[in-house]
């Protein structure tokens, strides 16, 4: 773990006091960062150093910093979550960049998405989608046994895997029509793999999409880009499934 | 002592949470209609109790300071979740995971508490199951289970490494169903500031909403808070960058009683700090230590080329090795619990023998398995976290051992509640970590999950109608009251106050140096001198703080660093009571290790004749010293022992 | 029915029905073409086109043939302008090379070359055989269009068109790249085990239409 130190790094980072004010580029230096550190922490340290100079420090999103809330949501050098695969902005490590480098950071983009305040973004289209439709409607108490109902090994892995979905919207920003097929595909999959779910996975996968659809995101044409921006890998197979739910059940009508 | 009525049942250990149920009142569906919740908070126990309050037919509004409430920091728990379902029919029951869990909690937790979690613990699993977490399964389709933390049962659920992110997801999705009923009204980004009490009665919150910086009243009948624990207190902690003890503080300030702060968990397995420039600490799953195993170099002089980074863990030969928890506790070996491991780690490094640049690590070796079970079973059992753990410290741990340090992670003390889980307030309860009840001094591995949804599933929605059948006459709240008024006056004052001091010194600033003295002296172990002085250096930082922060940026916007600095204003306040507390405690039990109170060994060494009690602190007003209320613990099913590992 | 077709999932069902259309029309079309290679004469690939001309089934296909290039190309626009609409302030800097295709992500241009060269295809080809016949010969006792003498006439004598078949050829590759497995996946005939075959089929239809299509002016070029 021989960390070096980066002397000099120019970040080129997206500022914007509020939604209804215009933002624009700003440049800054930083100097001395440790290759150890995270992406976060580097900015946690050009922040103290904004402070200092009076000058109002970048608000980003960020929370549990292990990778799992799904709260940091930075474009890094033209990808989300910036240049490493299957991790989020806090695991990014600054031994991911070179010496005397400008770092260009932008909020997610999307009309879904708007920025609230520099790189922090408004997510709660995620949360619409999921009240549309995104669970199970059972009530606490009355439900039967945990075993009552066996769930074949594979079907709890492929629900798992689609599961894992941390609701960080890399997706959304990687993806070239800002759509959000991929996290919706999750939980449609998620869901429709378990015995429990398949009940309503018709109403599920409709209302899901038409609210995706209301809330401004694109549509999907493939490209991939979301799985392998995804922190969690997620595969767009899952989308291919969300469209045979909502296929089938809008045939089904 | 009036106040600490801990209504517990009377009757049998195992009689009395269903006699407690029938006896208790219960609110009629057309009053549910007219009765308000608050419930703050959104992690598993926030997030269950609105679902399951606005399933009754209540009125609930959920706040939380994230972007959305499934962000809430039970998302990062791994290991996973017990139950006493003994589908492995190994004998477990009930009366078995009560029993570990008084145990594991060096007997500092109530009996009827504990025993009612282990009671509902099943109740907690088909619920999962229901609302679809993707528990392991085996291939017959039955669920599947992992032993966990030296139990001697298997009764651990798990979805691989990600439990609590889908159990949260779980809860999450029953409350989103409940907001697209309109019967939760969500409020994210929100930060409670101040609980609202009128005639004795929770009556409401103030809250700031962080986008605005607007200051809003919000009224209810009664007031729930979930806002977890107090762990960053330390600074460096594997909490959420975000997880504060200001919620629950502020309970504290309008009466609500604050039981065995200094009951802290220190998680032996976390990525060693790196660094100055290091924010936060990442946890590494407990399992690791089934397979691992913990040394640090025998010589001196090899560790301390280590430290030079002129020699590499593989240059050591075994003979050179002390597996230092294999040779202190020979039964148990690395699997020792949480905090015999977390000590063990302390002493070594303390006395020279740390593995990294800081002196401030030792290996968690994966070798031996290899050797034993080849790479690919290791690889299957923790590829995930390997993988995790190279891209944090870019080192491969299948070729290099692993560095591990303690951190901490996890506040077993927490608002005093009653059987009932309401506080010293009426109507103010505090679920999951934010209240003290469950783990004693010291908690087991997977029963952090249990407790929330415990509480916030199947105890809190009964618990709530006993007190909530006396409020079905009264209107809902009005939030011009003359409390409420004074409540957010006092709200806006402190942030003024706080963004006008305009220092020099960064929040951070402040923060770090708070961490270092708790890490230094209210930590892994403690000392009354230490303690003393402690106390002392925390309230001279605390008025340096008020006099020396700078926060910048706007009161009307969105502020990050406004908001660290009201939680870093409380954290002052709540590290003081902690190593008041730890004064108090002139024993060594669970997390919470006393110099004073050890063997000849260096061993912990309870004292159940002075100390078997729960230590409720009161307040007294700002600047006063806060009153000691005990409240004493009986045992009445359960012989206490001194803990053995040896 | 109507929700459907404005989801968007239903318009790129659309996309993908008419594509599956399209591309099994260009499997016939290649198929037909390849017999101008196989007979100098020409005779074979005149009793083959004649066949295509006169034949019901494909006159009834043919109309709707039309309809399904209309549509796939209209409604390319209107998820395309859609798309775009989602995202109102583009990035500063971008790397999408890293996660998808170069084909993938401008089908809409790969499109709109495509349907360049296919206006001077029409041109070249179909509007004459069908609105303007100059030179008709007897099969058989049948009479029909020369279609082998105009395509080989065309071929012989420029140079020029012979590359822009050439490059129209390669572009519908490139197009079909991404398109044959995307509409697979679009209509939920996909899924992890598939993923990559589909992807690899998709490879190898594009490769085997790119140089089919390829080979019949490079044979009347270099050949004769």
């Amino acid at each position: 773990m021989a960390d070096k130190i980066l002397k000099k790094l120019n970040i080129k980072v997206w500022r914007q006091n509020r939604a209804s004010e215009k933002g624009k580029f700003e440049t800054y230096t930083i100097e001395n960062i440790s290759t150890g550190s995270s992406f976060l922490e580097m900015l946690d340290i050009l922040n103290n150093d904004l402070i200092e100079k009076g000058i109002d420090p970048i608000a980003f999103d960020h929370d549990c910093r292990e990778g799992i809330c799904g709260t940091c949501s930075l474009y890094i050098n033209g990808r989300p979550h910036g240049p490493d695969t299957e991790i989020t902005t806090c695991q990014l490590h600054m031994r991911k960049f070179k010496e005397g480098e400008t770092i260009v950071i932008e909020p997610w983009r999307a009309k879904a998405f708007p920025v609230v305040k520099d790189l922090v973004v408004n997510r709660t289209a995620f949360d619409k989608i999921l009240q549309a439709g995104g669970f199970i409607s059972v009530n606490t108490g009355g439900v039967p046994d945990g075993n009552a109902i066996p769930v074949g090994y594979d079907d709890a892995e492929e629900a798992m895997d689609a599961a894992a979905c941390i609701g960080c919207g890399a997706c959304v920003a990687a993806c070239k029509n800002s759509s959000a097929m991929l996290f919706v595909a999750a939980k449609v999959s998620h869901l429709a793999k378990l015995p429990q779910g398949k009940v309503e996975a018709k109403r599920r996968a409709r209302n899901m999409i038409a609210k995706m659809d209301e809330l401004g995101f694109g549509g999907c044409t493939n490209t991939g880009a979301c799985e392998v921006e995804c922190p969690k890998s997620i595969s767009i197979s899952n989308i291919s499934r969300l469209n045979r739910e909502y296929l089938v059940a809008r045939f089904s009508e | 002592m009036s106040n600490l009525n801990s209504k517990i049942p009377e009757g049998p250990l195992a009689e009395k949470w269903s006699r407690h149920k029938s006896a208790i009142k219960v609110v009629s569906p057309a009053n549910k209609r007219k009765l308000e919740v608050i419930v703050v908070g959104t992690g598993l126990g926030g997030a269950s109790a609105a679902a399951s309050l606005a399933e009754l037919g209540y009125n609930v509004k959920a706040f939380c300071y994230q972007d959305s409430p499934r962000r809430a920091h039970s998302i990062a728990a791994q290991g996973g979740i017990n139950a006493a379902k003994n589908y492995q029919n190994d004998n477990d029951s009930v009366f078995r995971l009560f029993y570990d869990t008084i145990k594991g909690g060096d007997y500092r937790a109530r009996e009827a508490n504990v025993y009612r979690l282990a009671e509902v613990s099943p109740n907690i699993i088909d619920q999962c199951v229901a609302q679809g977490v993707p528990f392991g399964r085996e291939y017959g389709g039955t669920l599947a289970n992992r032993s966990f933390g030296g139990v001697l049962v298997s009764r651990t659920f798990y979805a691989r490494g990600q439990t609590g992110q889908q159990l949260l997801i779980g809860a999450y999705q029953a409350m989103n169903r409940q907001i697209a009923k309109g019967a939760v009204e969500i409020y994210s980004r929100h930060e409670m500031l101040d609980v609202v009490i009128i005639d004795g009665k929770a009556r409401g919150i103030i809250a700031r909403d962080l986008i605005t910086g607007e200051i809003k009243r919000f009224g209810a009948h009664a007031v729930v808070v979930a806002t977890g624990g107090y762990g960053n207190v330390f600074f460096l902690s594997t909490n959420a960058m975000g997880s504060n003890g200001s919620a629950a503080w502020q309970c504290y300030k309008k009466g609500a009683f604050m039981a065995n702060p200094c009951y802290v968990q220190i998680h032996p397995t976390c990525i060693p700090v790196h660094g100055d420039q290091q924010s936060k600490l990442t946890l590494m799953s407990e399992s690791l230590r089934n397979d691992g195993r913990v040394w640090v170099p025998k010589k001196k002089e090899d560790a301390e080329k280590l430290q030079r980074g002129e020699i590499k863990a593989n240059d050591i030969p075994d003979e050179d090795r002390d597996f230092y928890l294999e040779r202190r506790y020979p039964s148990y070996g690395n699997l020792v619990p949480r905090d015999v491991a977390s000590r063990a780690a302390k002493e070594r490094c303390d006395a020279g023998y740390g593995v990294n640049s800081e002196g401030k690590a030792v290996f968690l070796d994966f070798k031996y398995s290899i050797e034993r079970l080849g790479k690919d079973v290791i690889e299957a059992r923790y590829g995930n976290l390997f993988q995790m753990y190279e891209k944090i410290t870019d080192v491969d741990p299948y070729k290099e051992p692993m560095m591990i340090y303690p951190a901490i992670h996890y506040s077993m003390g927490g608002t005093w509640v009653d059987y009932n889980l309401m506080t010293t307030v009426k109507g103010l309860y505090s679920i999951g970590e934010a209240n003290f009840s469950d783990h004693g001094a010291n908690r087991l591995g997977a029963s952090a999950l249990m407790q929330g949804l415990a509480d916030g599933y199947f105890i809190l929605p009964y618990t709530i109608g006993d007190y909530l059948a006396d409020e079905i006459m009264t209107p809902k709240t009005d939030t011009s009251a003359p409390e409420f008024k004074e409540a957010e006056k006092s709200v806006k004052e402190r942030i003024e106050k706080l963004y006008n001091i305009k220092g020099s010194k960064t929040v951070d600033y402040f923060h770090k140096k708070l961490g270092q003295i708790m890490w230094d002296h209210v930590g892994m172990s403690r000392n009354a001198e230490g303690l003393k002085e402690a106390i002392k250096m925390i309230r001279k930082l605390r008025e340096d703080f008020w006099k020396d922060v700078k926060v910048p940026g706007e009161m009307d916007n969105l502020n990050p660093e406004l908001e660290k600095a009201g939680r870093v204003a409380d954290f002052f306040d709540i590290g003081e009571l902690m190593a008041m507390d730890a004064l108090d405690r002139n024993e060594s039990c669970g997390g919470h290790f006393r110099e004073e109170s050890a063997t000849d060994e260096g061993e912990a060494k309870r004292n159940d004749e002075k100390f078997t009690y729960v230590s409720c602190w009161e307040y007294q007003g700002e600047g006063k010293e806060p009153k000691l209320n005990k409240e004493e613990l009986v045992f009445e099913n359960v012989k206490l022992t001194q803990r053995s590992y040896k | 029915m109507s929700k459907f077709l404005t989801a968007s999932i239903g318009k790129k069902f659309i996309m993908s029905i008419t594509g599956i259309f399209l591309m099994m029309f260009i499997l016939v079309h290649l198929t037909i073409n390849l017999l101008l290679i196989f007979d100098d004469t020409g005779e074979l690939f005149n009793k083959g086109a004649h066949f295509m001309a006169t034949n019901p089934v494909i006159k009834i296909v043919e109309p709707l043939l039309g309809l399904g290039f209309m549509i796939h190309i209209l409604w390319s626009f209107v998820i395309s302008y859609q798309n775009w609409r989602a995202r109102p302030i583009r990035y500063a800097k971008s790397n999408p090379g890293e996660s998808s295709t170069w084909a993938s992500r401008n089908m809409l241009i790969l499109g709109a070359l495509v349907l360049v060269f296919l206006v001077t295809h029409i041109i070249n080809f179909f509007w004459i055989i069908k609105f303007a016949p100059d030179s008709m010969e007897s099969i058989n006792g049948t009479n029909m269009e020369n279609t082998y003498k105009l395509v080989s006439e065309l071929f012989i004598e420029s140079i020029p068109y012979c590359i822009v078949y050439i490059i129209g050829a390669i572009l519908l590759g490139l197009h079909l790249t991404h398109g044959f497995w995307s509409a697979f996946q679009t209509l939920g005939l996909n899924n992890k085990n598939w993923m990559k075959r589909l992807e690899w089929i998709a490879k190898i239809y594009a490769v085997i239409v790119a140089v089919g299509f390829s080979v019949i002016p490079l044979y009347f070029m270099l050949v004769k």
